[in-house]
């Protein structure tokens, strides 16, 4: 009696040790789902610091002349908002539901390196702090701090200690060499998770596509974090030891940074993308109530989008001044990639066709990606035909542009990747009628500020100014674009509201609120620590598919 | 020709419109922008030939965009409304569909052919601008990025000048187009006139270039496009194309040394015993710094400190006290002249024609 009171009481128990205790248990963790969890929440705070940065420069840019911020405050903000939503807000979030899910989805304990794991954790986390301590310490002993101001893909001379005197600079090369060791761990974990921790049954042609994705982004992180990290430490040798990689003044090159940066900067947009096309290809099929159509086609034209993926990064230097056969070639690759993109969208489209589609949450998302992304591939081939880009390139157009895939397409299946595995973290639902009014926020607020982006760009507004001339044609736009941001404001507010209020009222989720088919719903929401009692093993891609329809298992087309 | 760019725009265009009503007024001596539909800026608007290609290419691309944008999007709308759940549906699960080779073999090959005809159009540009031959009367200028301002060199003319290029338009029949050296003396920047060109970057230790051979006279106006450091917002472009004697007349006078008179104003000397001609030229005088823009003929220039402002005596007067009142960040540092000081030298610059 009294033994089974104490174990049935467990739960309650560790509810009420003390703070420090369960903060404790936090901090050491090894356990994927928590360091999970841990990624997500360190994400969205910097998503929200990154936000307010973005506001900032919108409410200055809201007229020719605005003295909002100074123009310093302003170059610091624009570098600010895009190392931390690129390094601090989004790549860690994807990283979060990457070790959440791929245990849960192949039938899995644990990543293969736990503490491998939590390593990498804690070196992102704090590459992040070191970023955010320039506002304190980026004047070196002056007192004053100073957050960096080159930009963030810092084109060399700027960076150099020339240019960049003072310790801004450091702290911004410090924060990306750190938190890159991080994504470097937390890459190879996945690659061995995947290759060697599925549960039986679960061949590489059954895995889920979101294992499949992943892997391949992890796969892109080794090879595009390397470079970057070379770079960085390149950077430091100049600026310390009187080494002359960058330094133009002394006879080195610049152009060579930038090579150094693209290499790693645009096989970093598939690194963020692909996970965006995994969440897609897990909630598409659910809330349409079919297959993924062309599975092996997904995984294929994934692949190949990661190879030509590799090869396109001077589309981002079509004004350095390359030789025609450079350029061409550049086109070249650049248009290809199209290609399987393109595979990708018909055949999202294609599992959608004849299926029941249900709007929940999640699938607004998904279903808003799904126009924006064919958006932002359209004017990514406008981009790509090198001499229109003489034109749009470093103009607004290319922020619009690139936004449409961070926030439209990313972002977005990011949001209704939240809402379908909630009720898996926490164990209860999110608010239904919230998540709509969030969506729809979202929705006026992105197409109110990127799609009247495109206009000044085209009307020759570049970017990274802190203010502009009147009598350009821009002052209406960008007083559209800023009111979009306020709609995006509201709408992230809703989000985060909603998720505070679910996670302590919400109704009981249940382990499969969405008559879904991955392994991940076959184990109680939260899954216990590990994961599942007995390993699963599998016949098909949709092992719950056939438990629940015995009649008519998958395993009998595939 | 034209009948194209009407095509693109038709709306007039409020912002010119405010501000010559404002601005018309006060100083009607100093050159507006050429007009153009939207914007004097806008990419759509070229009046010369790269710019011109360019456009081309571009409403091909967006063609092709667009008819694949209405073909997939109206896909999508369809199979999202038509697939909706129905409230009454029985609750057994749809067909399940596997995959099917044709359907994705069609979806593979379509787009691989269009991509193959985007990229052949783009390739045939990109030959035709990077290839252009240079014919032996083209005007040649060195044009040198600075943090924030651009200096103009006219090798062959011998002439130096800031921030308002001057070059001849071209006449189809006997084109004089204009190939520029890009150089730079610190960060990266980039030149961009979209009226005229695409933009084509300023690097340390790369020297770029790029040409434009215009049709129509006019202020053609632009900005730097790489962001070069703290006042990259008002790097601003302004190119005069100008008809032939017109600019010849311009060569002359800036090839001229400074106009003096035989005693040395107060104003010249205070310019001269302060550090100004570290940094300054007034050709046939001591100063010959070249830190900063060369004012052997400053007043037969619309604007200062790179557009920054116009060049009225009083703006020039505000500029010299604190350069940061018009740009806070510029690398000129204010001199900290006493009033008098300030008024003389002030004189002094306005006798620079
Ligand atoms: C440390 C170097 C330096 C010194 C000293 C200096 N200037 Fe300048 N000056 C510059 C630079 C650099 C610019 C261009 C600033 C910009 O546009 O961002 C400039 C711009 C100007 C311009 C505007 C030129 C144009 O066409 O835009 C004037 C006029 C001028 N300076 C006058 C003076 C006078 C008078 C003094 C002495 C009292 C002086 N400067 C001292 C560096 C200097
Ligand atoms: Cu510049």
């Amino acid at each position: 009696m009294s033994t089974e009171s104490i174990a049935w009481s467990t739960p309650q128990v560790a509810a009420q040790r003390p703070v420090v205790e369960r903060l404790h248990d936090w901090v050491t963790t090894v356990d994927h789902k928590r360091l999970g969890i841990l990624y997500i929440l360190y994400a969205l705070v910097f998503l929200v610091i990154g936000g307010v940065e973005a506001t900032v420069l919108r409410i200055q840019l809201i007229r020719p002349h605005n003295d909002f911020v100074s123009p310093q405050v302003f170059n610091r903000m624009f570098t600010m908002h895009g190392t931390t939503m690129i390094f601090f807000a989004v790549m860690p979030i994807l990283f979060g539901f990457a070790n959440y899910l791929i245990p849960l989805m192949i039938g899995a304990r644990d990543m293969a390196f736990p503490r491998l794991n939590a390593f990498s954790f804690w070196l992102t986390a704090f590459g992040g702090l070191l970023l955010y301590f320039s506002f304190v310490g980026g004047d070196g002993l002056y007192g004053a701090g100073n957050a960096p101001d080159v930009g963030w893909f810092a084109y060399a001379p700027l960076t150099s200690k020339t240019f960049s005197v003072g310790h801004s600079t450091d702290f911004w090369t410090l924060s990306l060499l750190v938190s890159g060791f991080g994504s470097i761990g937390t890459a190879i974990n996945i690659i061995t998770t995947v290759l060697c921790m599925r549960c039986p049954g679960m061949t590489l042609g059954r895995m889920p596509l979101l294992a499949w994705l992943n892997l391949t982004m992890a796969g892109l992180v080794v090879l595009a974090i390397s470079p970057l990290t070379a770079a960085q430490l390149m950077l430091l040798v100049d600026r310390y030891l009187g080494g002359h990689f960058f330094d133009t003044q002394a006879g080195g090159s610049a152009v060579m940074w930038m090579h150094f940066f693209w290499v790693f900067g645009h096989p970093e947009v598939y690194v963020l993308v692909i996970p965006a096309f995994a969440f897609a290809s897990e909630i598409i099929p659910v809330f349409s109530r079919k297959a993924i159509f062309g599975y092996p086609v997904m995984v294929a034209a994934t692949i190949c989008i990661a190879f030509i993926g590799m090869s396109v990064w001077a589309h981002h230097m079509f004004t350095v001044g390359m030789s025609a056969a450079g350029n061409t070639f550049f086109v070249l690759s650049t248009m290809a990639i199209a290609v399987p993109t393109g595979i990708k969208i018909f055949n999202w489209l294609a599992t959608i066709w004849g299926g029941q589609i249900d709007f929940k949450t999640p699938m607004l998302f998904c279903v808003a990606f799904l126009f924006q992304f064919l958006i932002a591939g359209l004017t990514g081939i406008m981009l790509g035909a090198a001499p229109f880009n003489w034109q749009l390139g470093n103009s607004y157009f290319v922020i619009a542009h690139f936004h449409y895939v961070i926030v439209g397409a990313i972002l977005f299946t990011l949001f209704g990747a939240f809402y379908y595995w909630f009720p898996k973290m926490s164990g209860r639902m999110y608010n239904e009628a919230l998540g709509k009014l969030h969506f729809w926020l979202f929705v006026i607020g992105f197409h109110l500020t990127f799609d009247f982006m495109h206009i000044p760009g085209i009307l020759g507004m570049p970017r990274r100014i802190y203010t502009y001339e009147p009598g350009r044609g821009w002052d209406t736009w960008n007083l559209i674009i800023t009111i979009g941001v306020f709609f995006q404001a509201a709408g992230l507010l809703v989000f985060i509201g909603n998720l505070l209020w679910s996670y302590r009222r919400g109704k009981v989720a249940g382990s499969d609120p969405w008559d879904a088919w991955t392994l991940e719903w076959s184990t109680t929401s939260p899954p216990p620590t590990y994961n599942f009692a007995t390993i699963p093993a599998i016949k098909s891609r949709r092992p719950l598919w056939d438990l629940k329809h015995p009649e008519d298992p998958d395993w009998q087309y595939e | 020709m034209s009948g194209r760019r009407k095509v693109a725009f038709a709306v007039v265009h409020i912002h010119v419109l405010i501000a010559l009503v404002l601005g018309g007024a006060a100083v009607p001596a100093f050159a507006e922008p050429a007009r153009a539909p939207w914007s004097p800026t806008n990419i759509f608007a070229p009046v010369s030939t790269p710019a011109e290609w360019i456009f081309d290419l571009s409403r091909f691309v967006l063609t092709v965009t667009a008819a694949i944008f209405a073909v997939v999007f109206s896909l999508l709308v369809y199979a999202v409304v038509k697939f909706r759940q129905r409230r009454g549906s029985n609750g057994r699960e749809p067909a399940q569909v596997y995959g099917s080779t044709q359907v994705e073999l069609a979806w593979t090959v379509i787009p691989i052919l269009i991509v193959l005809v985007l990229f052949l159009a783009a390739a045939r540009v990109i030959a035709s601008i990077q290839n252009a031959a240079r014919p032996s009367n083209a005007i040649e200028v060195t044009v040198i990025g600075h943090q924030f301002w651009w200096e103009y060199r006219y090798p062959s003319l011998k002439v130096v000048t800031a921030n308002e290029l001057h070059i001849p338009v071209s006449d189809p029949a006997h084109p004089t187009p204009t190939f520029l050296t890009l150089l730079s003396a610190d960060t990266d920047h980039s030149f961009w006139v979209p009226r005229l060109a695409g933009k084509t970057d300023l690097i340390p230790n790369h020297p770029n270039s790029t040409w434009m051979d215009p049709r129509e006279t006019g202020l053609y106006l632009g900005q730097c496009a790489q962001y070069c450091g703290t006042q990259h917002a008002k790097m601003l472009l302004r190119v005069y194309v100008q008809m032939p004697d017109e600019f010849d007349r311009w060569i002359q006078e800036q090839s001229r040394p400074a106009q003096i008179s035989d005693t040395i104003s107060e104003g010249q000397k205070i310019f001269e015993r302060t550090a100004c001609i570290n940094c300054h030229a007034v050709r046939g005088t001591a100063a010959n710094g070249r830190f900063g823009p060369d004012l052997t003929h400053l007043m037969s220039r619309d604007t200062i400190a790179s557009g920054a402002a116009l060049n009225t005596p009083d703006n020039l007067r505000r500029w010299v006290k604190d350069p940061s009142v018009i740009k806070p960040g510029s690398k000129m540092p204010a001199m900290g002249l006493s009033d008098p000081d300030l008024n003389a030298v002030t004189t002094y610059l306005e006798s620079l024609r």
